[in-house]
Order: structure tokens, then sequence, then C-alpha cells
């Protein structure tokens, strides 16, 4: 077997790949690597309930994710201070959760709010499954 | 600036000449306010603040509520802010250490002074934290909202000077 042959199908493999996570978007990167750290695949489900439920721990103003972003995720939410937040359902905001950075430093902040705690990756991974889908 | 319109202080019967007049010198206060720099109208106008400019303190400050202005508290007020972010007014606002230090620059740099008619009266350690907790906020506003306003949905927080305030993004609170 010549060189070329051996690299060839290497080559291949490669275009997939980076042809997938092309498509697959900084979003789908972001899931996976929340997923991937949790060790589980993330669940849409979960993430409604989280996402929805009423929390102990965290600061009072702000028991529920609910209470600042509102019950429907494709509408937009409204700060304390009274100032509105753009939806977080993805079909109303398709930038939601394409940005790491931005994406970390808002469940930092959030979770210390809402439970007193940072949340998991496991937590983060299926609050943006859920929001992914709507 | 705060007294009320009243159009029918000049009385029935000369209308004119005194109503040309008033929308005279009301042209020339615009033409005024206009012309002149922020900082300078600062200086004489009841609610003129220079704006927030900065953008990494309008992106930051401004996520969650407007970005006020740096000369609505005093250094002390905005050193204690900016030390206790984690728990800020009921919710984690915590940055990184970089930005945080480079915000609170800007906001010490653009306080109030001590003594001018916003940090007058107000302790200096610091510990009004609210800038509608400080004298001059309380005065501004006593008699000139009309009951129930803040708890308006529309408005939902003293926070949110743009519900009244139209043009407080570019630092005017005049209109009132």
């Amino acid at each position: 077997m010549t060189r070329s042959r051996l690299l060839a199908p290497l080559a291949v493999t490669a275009a997939l790949v980076a042809g997938t996570a092309l498509a697959a978007g900084p979003r789908d990167t972001l899931l996976a690597g929340y997923a991937a750290a949790a060790g589980a695949p993330a669940s849409a489900a979960r993430g409604e309930a989280f996402f929805t439920a009423t929390h102990a721990g965290g600061k009072p103003d702000t028991p529920s994710c609910t209470a600042c972003h509102g019950t429907d995720p494709r509408s937009a939410g409204r700060t304390r201070a009274g100032k509105p937040i753009e939806p977080m359902a993805v079909s109303a905001n398709p930038a939601r959760f394409t940005d790491p950075d931005k994406v970390e430093k808002w469940f930092r902040r959030n979770c210390n709010s809402v439970l007193g705690r940072e949340c998991s990756a496991a937590e983060k991974a299926d609050v943006i499954a859920w929001l992914a889908g709507r | 600036m705060h007294r009320p319109f009243r159009p029918t202080r000049f009385g029935p019967g000369r209308p004119d000449i005194l109503g040309i007049l008033a929308g005279a010198s009301a042209a020339a206060a615009l033409a005024m306010a206009i012309l002149l720099p922020v900082e300078t109208a600062s200086a004489d106008s009841e609610a003129r603040f220079r704006p927030v400019d900065d953008p990494k303190v309008k992106a930051e400050c401004g996520a969650c509520h407007m970005a006020f202005p740096a000369g609505m508290l005093p250094a002390a007020s905005w050193q204690r802010i900016m030390a206790g972010l984690p728990d800020h007014f009921g919710e984690d606002a915590s940055l990184d250490d970089a930005a945080r230090r480079e915000i609170a620059d800007w906001l010490v740099a653009g306080a109030a002074r001590p003594g001018s008619r916003v940090a007058g009266g107000m302790p200096a350690d610091g510990t009004v934290l609210r800038i509608t907790d400080t004298p001059w906020w309380i005065r501004e506003h006593r008699g000139e909202v009309r009951p129930g306003a803040f708890e308006d949905p529309k408005v939902g927080s003293k926070a949110n000077c743009t519900a009244c305030h139209r043009d407080a993004a570019r630092g005017n609170f005049d209109d009132d």
C-alpha cells in the first residue's frame, strides 16, 4: 500500500468530521460538551421541569427561572428592574446558546440567584436541549 | 425646570404676545439645551447627566437595567456596589475581576462629588447603595409621580427610569 492510499481515507474522514462540526454549529457543540461532561445524554423533558420548577436555596426574589424569563420561553421575559429579556427559545431567538462565554456567565449568575449554587453540566445540557427544541 | 407649565397664569385677554414670548423663550432654552455640551449643561441643569458612553460599562451594567449615569451616586457607593456584585440587590451580577475593576474605575471617576446636588445630605461612607434611596432622588420624585406609578406593570420598578424619562439613555431626566 502506498502512502497516498493510506492517507486518502483519513482525509475523507477529516473532511466529514469538519463538515459535521460546521453543520452542527456552535449550539450543538456547546450542548455536546455539556452532555459529555455530564456523562449522559441531555433530556429536554428534564430541562423543562428544571426551568419551570420553584427551587429552594437561592435568593428570595428569584425562586425560579421563570421569575424573570416568564413561563413561555418563546415570549420575552423581564428583569426585576423592568428591562425586557429576549426570548430563551431558539425558535424565537436563534442567537441563544451560540456564545459559550455568555452562556457560562449567565448560568453562573442565574443558577446562583435561583438555586444558590452553580448548575451542573447535566442541568445546563438539559435546559439547552429543551430550549433548542422550543 | 420642575414647575409644571401653567398656560392660565398669563390670565385672559392677552395671551397672544405672552404666548409668543413664552414660545420663543422655550425655543431658546431648547436651543441652549441642544447646543450646550452635556458636561456644561449638567452644572446648572436639574437633571442632566453624562450618559454611560463606555461600551463595557454600557453592556455589563445595562444587561438587566438601564446603565445608570456615574454621576447619580458618590464614589463610596459605587465602590461598595462593585465590591458586592455576587449579591447585587438580590441577584448574582458577578463579573470577572478585570471587568469589575475597569467598570468600578469608570464609575468612580464620574461619581457625584461630595457636597454636590446629588451627593448632598448623604452619609460619606457609601451606605446608600440605591440611587432611589438618595435624598436627591427622593426629593426629585416627591409629589411629581402619580401614586401607584412605580407599581404599574408597564413600569415594574423604580429602576426603570426610561418608563417615564424617555431620553434617559442620553442622560436627560428633565422631562417631568
